[in-house]
């Protein structure tokens, strides 16, 4: 799918966001090489998900930039639908149109963005559902599926243009533990067919099992970074081991 | 591994309530002053733009209207100069009846068609009749037009010669005015309430609330806030509907242009009542957009999509 094997596909360099007089994202820099997987982690407020939606261009960045396959996104001359157009996104609350089928839902963007015919949509919909085990309910309302069953369908939609990369925010925040497996499966699934994908979560099991690189936020810096081995075996920032270890705490590592 | 700000752990928690520019480091980049002159010559592109796209619009306008064959003749009877200020003060004071009338059918106006969308909605067969006459009533006097009601009501009332009835047109005219805007303004407030979900009852119930205190606390409240829009809408509506009371004889804003018109034989008190009327509604559309864009900004997630 790339052209280029080691240049990254998400780079950003000194990113600065902030919202009135907080600083939200202070001097952030972060990599994103092809078909690996980057976990951010770090506590509810720490940047997490606006370090996302800056990388969607669905927040305006205040200072430094952002590359997405070399192309600089962040310069005000580029179309921003175009960027997108590349990027998927799945959201913490599935954000399904709940007046369409899951399949409309999945189709939308195909049809009416990308040109698609209705039958070829429709028949790349149908194969990916059935990939996600979600077969049988191409002609349901989303008010009708369980929040697993939605979020796969969430992710089904964001797959449905072939985005160059995926940004998870917070995908499993919302489910049961049951449900959680059944979507943490499907992107596992993801990474092995080389799929590049950010992820903000606050699994942490998952994240050291499938990331190739995490990101600790705290107080929208960049506190360390390193493979899951390092973050999560040998933390060597003060306040990455405090973070860590009320996960172990709260039995969730 | 990379530790990315070596000495920054305590500091970037230091720091994190400053403002931007103030107590910490920060200073603009170079890429960020670029940026930002680009957003400030593309700004000044478009209002330039919007200022010629305007000012070409007008002066087609001008020109289409003045070279009109019939320009002169039209000008003498629609706007003359002499005939405005004379209606100008007749049709303020007319227009001070409108207002009135307004203020009176608009509280009405919402408070019956609240009762009545929320008989339409309550569930229960000791309240069928009470639904089926709620759904009756809209639906006969959405589909009856205005002004065959007014007429009904303001020449047919007095007519049966009832004991203690009025026959003064004001108030029929705004008996007959409140009737069919409580349809219209029943249906806006049953819609906002179909289309609070159903969760929502559903969670106020099983904290053990009534159905009736689960509508008054939990449905009713979102439901309003929702159908603000078109309830001002409506009452936009309902200001310039007003003026159909001069059918019977009161003398309203439209009643006294109407009569400089007739014994002038000019239109141009016709054209400042329209304008006053104009000059009424546009702060109440503004307000609408206002209120709506003040909600929508609520609601909404921050962004810049």
């Amino acid at each position: 799918m790339s052209t280029d094997n080691t240049s990254p596909v998400l780079r950003m360099e000194s990113v600065r966001k902030t919202f009135g007089t907080s600083v939200v994202l202070r001097d952030v820099d972060l990599e994103v090489p092809p078909h690996t997987v980057t976990a951010l982690i770090g506590a509810s407020g720490s940047g997490k998900s606006t370090l996302l939606r800056c990388a969607n261009l669905l927040e305006d960045i205040d200072d430094g930039a952002i590359w997405l396959d070399g192309e600089e996104i962040t310069d005000p001359r580029v179309d921003p639908d175009a960027i997108r157009r590349r990027i998927g996104v799945v959201f913490q609350a599935y954000n399904l149109f709940p007046h369409m089928t899951v399949l409309e839902n999945i189709t939308l963007a195909p049809r009416r963005v990308h040109g698609a015919s209705r039958a070829e949509a429709e028949a790349h919909a149908r194969e990916l559902l059935e990939r996600l085990g979600l077969g049988d309910k191409a002609g349901a309302y989303p008010d009708r599926l369980s929040g697993g069953q939605q979020q796969r369908v969430a992710i089904v939609r964001a797959l449905a243009v072939r985005p160059r990369l995926l940004l998870f925010d917070e995908i499993t925040a919302a489910l049961d533990p049951e449900l959680v497996g059944e979507v943490l499966a499907v992107v596992r699934d993801l990474k092995d067919e080389g799929m590049t994908m950010v992820l903000a979560t606050h699994e942490m099991g998952f994240a050291r099992d499938v990331a190739d690189q995490v990101c600790f936020l705290d107080g929208g810096v960049v506190l360390e970074r390193g493979t899951a081995q390092q973050i999560f075996g040998d933390p060597q920032q003060e306040r990455t081991q405090r973070f860590l270890r009320r996960i172990v705490e709260a039995g969730r590592l | 591994m990379t530790v990315v700000k070596d000495d920054s752990g305590q500091e970037a928690a230091d720091d994190k309530g400053d403002m931007p520019g103030g107590g910490d480091t920060y200073v603009p980049s170079q890429r960020r002053l670029d940026r930002e002159r680009h957003k400030r010559a593309r700004a000044r592109r478009a209002t330039a733009i919007a200022a010629v796209s305007t000012l070409v619009t007008a002066v087609v306008l001008y020109v289409v209207v003045v070279s009109a064959p019939g320009w002169e003749r039209t000008k003498e009877t629609f706007f003359d100069g002499h005939y405005a200020r004379e209606a100008f003060p007749k049709v303020l004071e007319g227009l001070w009846l409108n207002i009135r009338l307004l203020l009176i059918c608009g509280v009405l106006v919402l408070v019956l068609g609240m009762l009545i969308a929320i008989a339409r909605t309550l569930r229960g067969p000791v309240f069928f009749p009470l639904r089926v006459l709620a759904a009756a009533y809209t639906d006969f006097f959405r589909g009856l037009p205005l002004i065959i009601n007014l007429m009904i009501v303001v020449f047919g009332v007095p007519a049966l010669r009832l004991q203690g009835v009025t026959v003064d047109p004001v108030w029929l005219g705004g008996a007959a005015l409140t009737l069919t805007y409580s349809a219209y303004v029943a249906e806006v407030f049953r819609a906002g309430i179909e289309s609070i979900h159903p969760s929502q009852r559903a969670a106020a119930r099983s904290l053990g609330l009534t159905n009736r205190q689960a509508l008054r606390h939990v449905v009713l409240p979102q439901a309003v806030r929702r159908q603000v829009p078109p309830l001002l809408n409506d009452l936009v509506s309902l200001q310039k509907d007003t003026g159909l009371v001069s059918i019977g004889g009161a003398i309203d804003a439209v009643r006294a242009s109407d009569i400089i018109a007739q014994r002038a034989l000019n239109y141009t008190p016709y054209i400042v009542a329209g304008l006053v009327f104009v000059a009424l509604t546009i702060p109440m559309t503004r307000f609408t957009d206002w209120v709506t864009a003040r909600m929508d900004r609520q609601r909404a997630q921050g962004g810049t999509t």
